[in-house]
């Protein structure tokens, strides 16, 4: 019985951090990006700086009407916001947060596959905006569609490639067993990778620069033309998770993960730190750069990011054998 | 290296069944409660398909020319090879010089596998 209230407890704190991490990330987007273009974004909710904002929009997206086109696939058009949703949840659960005052490494679960788990459960996040672009029996969203499929396959590999080479200088594929044999030089051996993953991961995320399929200015919404109500909030919120899974990731595969001084007992602080310190990154790369035209977006891939790549797995091969 | 089906092998993947049950809970318990607070009014033009504005034209599905089918070749070629560097990237440091070697023969072939389509150019679109 005690195991099974285990499993629960682990899963309600994951649950507890999917919910409240991507709202973190949103205010920040609202707040950071405002200032960085000179206004000062929501004031209004809550009091203190407009904290309450998302809640607010939270609240206002369960009382809006839901509506399905007459001429969207049903089944597809109202599963696909569950599907973009649920993955990243269930990828936060392998995603370690270090050692918690001595008690251990906070995680909701240590798997041996962790790097390989994670990875498989970020894509199928991706199919539900597949989903939501083919089944709503709109042109833009089709477009969108077509876009997304574009990226997910352009973008896969060099994300996978450079991960490959992290799992490949630790020797294991737990997440916790990755940021365990972390050392300090590994920054200047893996930064290709890290650049690589990163931008690999805007691109998987379809945050700008990378948001072709979104693109507003061409395609309405894309994917997310039709939606409306409780299930775009599910889309919106699964793209903040989105960003929170990528940071979380490239901290634990890159920077470290809870390297830091006092990290048997404030590991923990230092992940979420660095976690705090990509998803600004993820921002700020949405107000610096233009978007990318589609073909563009191939081209980056193919000829920069997948060489690349491979240039660091031989790299990383070399020093791991010799 | 655990066993498979070592004792403490799967009981560790509960979790991860039980927070998938937990997301698609997560998910009925967000649209449920939504459910109980819209409203509904039903109404044929709230239903159209949204094309800025004017009537809708035509079907929202139609053929078109996939133009990135090349990347969609290429990337089921490289995929199937990455998923293959990750049991070799857990025994490089045993194995050693020899499984280096070997990774240098397959990265090679890709890497050539990538020029030529380059050479070809199917990597830039017309």
């Amino acid at each position: 019985m005690s195991e099974a209230l285990d499993v629960l407890l682990r899963c309600l704190v994951v649950l507890g951090a999917f919910l409240t991490m991507p709202l973190l990330v949103g205010q920040m987007e609202h707040k950071a990006m405002a200032h960085m273009q000179a206004r000062v974004g929501p004031m209004a909710a809550g009091g203190f700086h407009g904290w309450a904002q998302l809640v607010a929009d939270g609240v206002k997206f369960a009382q809006k009407e839901s509506i399905t086109p007459a001429a969207a696939d049903r089944r597809v058009f109202e599963l696909a916001p569950a599907v973009a949703l649920v993955p990243y949840l269930v990828a936060m659960v392998a995603i370690p947060l270090g050692p918690f005052f001595g008690q251990g490494v906070l995680i909701g679960q240590d798997l041996d596959l962790g790097l390989f788990f994670v990875l498989a459960a970020m894509s199928v996040g991706v199919l539900g905006t597949l989903m939501g672009g083919l089944g709503s029996g709109n042109k833009y969203s089709y477009l969108g569609g077509m876009r997304v499929a574009a990226q997910l396959m352009s973008y896969e590999l060099p994300m996978v490639l450079a991960a490959a080479s992290a799992a490949m200088l630790a020797g294991t594929l737990s997440l916790v067993g990755i940021a365990d044999a972390f050392e300090p030089w590994w920054l200047v051996v893996q930064l290709p990778g890290l650049v690589v993953f990163f931008v690999a991961g805007l691109a998987e995320l379809q945050r700008p620069p990378f948001d072709a399929p979104l693109a507003d200015a061409e395609l309405v919404m894309g994917p997310l033309t039709e939606y409306g109500g409780m299930r775009f909030a599910m889309f919106l919120l699964a793209e903040y998770a989105g960003i929170v899974v990528l940071a979380a990731l490239t901290t634990v595969l890159f920077l470290g993960g809870w390297a830091g001084p006092w990290a048997e007992q404030l590991g923990w602080a230092w992940t979420l730190l660095k976690i705090v310190g990509v998803s600004f990154l993820v921002i700020w790369a949405r107000v610096a750069y233009p978007r990318l035209r589609e073909d563009q977006v191939n081209v980056l891939a193919w000829k920069v990011l997948v060489p690349l790549a491979l240039a660091q797995v031989t790299l990383t091969t070399v020093v791991v054998v010799w | 290296m655990r066993a498979l089906l070592d004792d403490t092998y799967l009981p560790g993947y509960a979790t991860v069944g039980a927070i998938v049950v937990v997301g698609l809970l997560l998910a009925t318990a967000m649209l449920g409660v939504n459910r109980l607070l819209r409203p509904q009014v039903a109404s044929r033009d709230k239903r159209t398909t949204y094309e800025s504005g004017v009537d809708p034209v035509g079907e929202g599905w139609a053929q078109s020319t996939v133009r990135y089918y090349v990347y969609a070749f290429l990337y089921v070629i490289f995929a199937v090879d990455a998923v293959f560097l990750f049991p070799w990237a857990l025994v490089l440091e045993q194995i050693g010089h020899a499984a280096a070697v070997e990774m240098g023969v397959f990265v090679g072939v890709l890497a050539i596998g990538l020029a030529y389509a380059w050479r070809k150019g199917v990597l830039s679109w017309t």
